[in-house]
């Protein structure tokens, strides 16, 4: 138990939770927003498909779902390491890879996003 | 007051209540979105936005009914995930925090995403 509490700068986790829920805030929009259009056009096709990704403003958002997906997957990833990994140079090691795992997924998502097409 | 040690938690005598099912299976399926969900993701999304060509290899990939399979594991673990976490973030939010209101929501959230991954996972077959 922390009996002498710091009230800034201790990270004590409150960010972190925050940023958990805001992030899942922001991928439910995605999801409505994908799904709306999906049944708007009802149906997509490689034209509406390539079309919808040509679009700036739908890069910027697969981005942001992309970004806070990454993000809520590190916090929910860490939080179970920390309850099952007991040993600190195991727990550590998971931490890592997963952190680089999804740097390389943030990278990964630029490509695919603005990268050049065949 | 001395307690009696050790304490009593024989495994197969306590039985989950329905919150706690739905909070494993939350961070089951979390894990399993992590492990596997996202960079499926990433590679369908890649091939997908590639070429006509590679848009409609995949789109015969996905009519195998393993793969069918593989989509609908997918599509409970996110819908489940899904509703569950709108549900934890209502009760963030102080709502439904009774006993009574906390089991029907975390009965409503099982049924929900069970539902839906029948109906949709239906329709992708």
């Amino acid at each position: 138990m922390v009996t002498e509490r710091h009230p800034v700068g201790a990270h004590y986790g409150l960010t972190d939770w925050l940023i958990q829920r805001l992030s899942a805030v922001v991928m439910v929009l995605y999801t409505a927003l994908v799904l709306g259009i999906a049944l708007w056009t009802g149906g997509i096709d490689y034209a509406l498909w390539q079309q919808l990704f040509a679009h700036g403003g739908f890069k910027l958002a697969s981005f942001l779902f992309m970004v806070a997906l990454l993000y809520h997957a590190w916090i929910g990833m860490r939080d179970i390491y920390m309850d099952y990994l007991k040993p600190v140079a195991v727990r550590l090691t998971f931490e890592a890879v997963t952190v680089v795992v999804l740097i390389a997924y943030l990278g990964w998502t630029i490509q695919i996003l603005w990268g050049a097409r065949a | 007051m001395l307690k009696q040690r050790p304490v009593y938690l024989d495994l197969t005598q306590i039985r989950l209540p329905l919150p706690g099912i739905v909070s494993i299976l939350h961070r089951i399926s979390g894990a399993l979105l992590f492990l596997v969900g996202i960079p499926f993701l990433l590679w369908a999304l890649a091939a997908s936005l590639e070429s006509e060509e590679s848009f409609a290899e995949l789109r015969a990939a996905f009519a195998h009914p393993i793969w069918k399979l593989v989509l609908i594991g997918f599509l409970w673990a996110y819908l489940h995930h899904f509703f569950a976490g709108i549900r934890f973030l209502l009760l963030d939010l102080l709502q439904g925090i009774e006993l009574q209101s906390a089991r029907r929501s975390s009965m409503a959230v099982l049924v929900l995403s069970l539902a839906l991954t029948l109906v949709i996972g239906a329709r992708l077959w």
